[in-house]
């Protein structure tokens, strides 16, 4: 067992009973939490209060709170008026919505002129299930990665999600956080590091670096153990600071391992994979596997289903590992 | 609705002459400053320039010397094309020196082609890509609600950019939440890149439009600054929902051939020659009196 023990995870990590939670949940505790620090902290929502969670705040801070109704584009302009004259907005509906419609406005309102907006994208990925394509936003690491100004992050589980709502918070600054619908294992703790630009090294090894972000970091780690017993010790990395990058911890485990295996609940191109791809092509060149999906849309499923047809599933993780050792050993 | 006479005017006559005559020099400046840029847009700016003028010099609470101040009204722009006339005015309130005018649209200069509060404070707000200003000023208004501030919002606007869905969104969230410190002007000119408003989608009965969505909607002449300033008293003195002011202007107001023309919406005089052409209209009122240029 190599599991990094700094990083304190949960003892129940590969217990069958490891407690689920969706992290769209750890979003509205972190909310509530964030505005019992922050007086200047409004939450803004565009008719999906329960299902994203800002009902939380809203059952806390009725006041504070702003029903924006099924209009995303003033969501987004309307929260950055409320920037400029010194609140601090978090803006909440679905990442297909918001920032799958508005875009624009998060560009020019929010981005360009760097206001204090804090942008909620729920039901990211495929995971969300039966509402299919239209609802599964994949293409959201992509869009706002390449908004300067932005800082993008993808959490783990419910814990993790709570912390970065608080960070985003904190941070001085236009920040996007995506999360899931459905349940997913919660198998970091309160004690887990959390900070915005940081990666964290979940399990220890040197054969390959699994670098994953938001709920397929557990499949990573499933993923380890099972390669494990195939002799390949792989090291696992959370990164759920898409934007900006925890470059030195990431270019240390492409130098210590040599080839790189990346996991996420979204489309390869332009996401996290492509980030560390194009860290690596200009530092330090190892071959690398991207798992996302393979420029297509999601479709109607279980999130179980979907995970596995898309490859992004723990067998399919070790056939990448297996893959992308395999090239490393033909240079 | 037509505005309501007072028995006490809100401007004397000198000072209303004074607003005319720096209305026009605010011309002069913007057609000299757009034919140095070399691009740009000529039409919207000189049809705004008495609102502006009246804004900066009559009605907003401001201070040049603290464009951050905390209590200071808050004018947005949405149609962020038409910047050059609230540059000009800016610069001839004090917020910078005239000689920055020349600067317009050039590497490094504060005067970007579309509004950057960033570089240039008291402009408050991005704007560019239309609609935005409309949710940007519901924002900073709710924030001004929410806050008790006695300050209020201005919001321009182009009549072009009514076809945003987006100013349909905020104008259901301004009336939803009674922002009565909110006032959006519409720069009704009638026209667009493409040509007229009404022949590429039509916007009438505009009146009753804002009206149904439950708006305070007073209609007034652009060029009559004194019915302009009557109409923003009486937006701020309504408390229980917010105000549009259709302003009707004439695009390129003041040169003969660029007044309501489509094709002077996005171009600028093309030399010194039709520069000096346009300025000799604004000086001898269209031609009325003598001017050194003659």
């Amino acid at each position: 067992m190599s599991i990094n023990a700094l990083m304190r995870l949960s003892r129940k990590l590969y217990a069958s009973d490891i407690p689920q939670k969706p992290t769209r949940h750890g979003f509205g505790e972190g909310l509530v939490l964030a505005g019992q620090a922050d007086p200047q902290i409004v939450a803004l929502c565009a008719d999906l209060t329960e299902s994203t969670r800002v009902l939380d705040f809203k059952t806390v801070f009725p006041e504070r709170f702003i029903q924006i109704g099924v209009s995303e584009q003033s969501l987004a302009a309307i929260a950055a008026g409320l920037a400029l004259a010194g609140k601090v907005p978090f803006i909440a509906s679905y990442a297909c919505f918001s920032p799958g419609r508005n875009w624009e406005q998060i560009r020019t309102t929010i981005a360009l002129p760097n206001v204090n907006v804090k942008i909620m994208g729920a039901h990211a990925g495929v995971s969300v299930g039966p509402d299919g394509a239209t609802h599964q936003m994949t293409e959201d690491l992509a869009l706002m990665r390449v908004l300067p100004n932005m800082t993008v992050l993808a959490p783990c589980d419910a814990i993790e999600t709570r912390k970065a709502i608080l960070a985003a918070a904190k941070h001085d600054g236009p920040v996007y956080v995506r999360f899931a619908r459905s349940e997913s294992p919660v198998f970091t703790t309160d004690a887990t590091p959390f900070k915005i630009g940081a990666a964290q090294v979940f399990r220890k090894g040197v054969d390959v670096a699994i670098i994953a972000c938001g709920i397929l970091v557990h499949e990573a780690l499933l993923a380890a153990k099972a390669l494990e017993k195939l002799g390949i010790d792989a090291r696992v990395i959370n990164c759920p600071s898409i934007k900006p990058l925890d470059e030195a911890t990431i270019l240390k485990a492409a130098k210590d391992c040599g080839a790189v295996v990346t996991v996420e609940e979204a489309q390869a191109a332009g996401g996290l994979g492509s980030a560390i791809c194009e860290l690596l092509s200009s530092e330090f060149p190892v071959p690398v596997e991207r798992l996302g999906l393979q420029d297509t849309f999601g479709q109607s499923g279980t999130p179980r289903e979907l995970l596995e047809h898309y490859h992004l599933t723990t067998p399919w993780i070790v056939k990448a590992v297996q893959k992308v050792i395999k090239r490393k050993h033909s240079k | 609705m037509p505005p309501i006479r007072r028995e006490v005017p809100s401007l004397t006559e000198a000072q209303l002459l004074k607003l005319e005559e720096r209305a026009n020099f605010i011309r002069e400046d913007i057609l000299t400053m757009l034919t140095e840029a070399g691009s740009g847009h000529s039409a919207g700016p000189l049809g705004l320039a008495d609102i502006f003028t009246a804004l900066y010099f009559h009605i907003l609470h401001h201070d040049p010397k603290r464009p951050n101040w905390d209590l200071r009204d808050r004018l947005f722009l949405s149609n962020g094309h038409v910047v050059p006339v609230r540059y000009v005015t800016m610069a001839h309130a004090g917020y910078f020196p005239k000689a920055e005018l020349a600067t317009l649209r050039q590497f490094g200069s504060r005067l970007q082609g579309h509004p950057e509060p960033r570089l240039m404070p008291g402009l408050e707000n991005t704007s560019g890509p239309l609609g935005d200003g409309s949710s940007q000023a519901c924002g900073t208004a709710y924030a001004g609600k929410m806050d008790g501030a006695a300050w209020h919002v201005f919001c321009v606007m182009s009549d072009g950019e009514l076809e945003c869905g987006i100013t349909w969104e905020a104008a259901l969230f301004a009336a939803r939440n009674q922002l009565h410190n909110l006032t959006w002007i519409i720069d009704r000119n009638n026209i667009q890149i493409d040509g007229y408003t009404e022949d590429i989608m039509p916007l009438e009965p505009l009146h009753d439009k804002f009206a149904a969505f439950g708006w305070n909607v007073i209609e007034v002449d652009g060029h009559n600054i004194r019915d302009f300033v009557d109409a923003c008293d009486r937006a701020k003195a309504t408390w229980e929902a917010p105000t549009v002011i259709i302003a009707h202007t004439i695009p390129g107001k003041g040169v003969s051939f660029m007044e309501a023309n489509p094709a002077w919406h996005g171009k600028t005089p093309k030399d010194k020659t039709e520069l000096n052409a346009a300025l000799r209209e604004l000086r001898t009122l269209g031609g009325k009196i003598a001017s050194e240029l003659d």
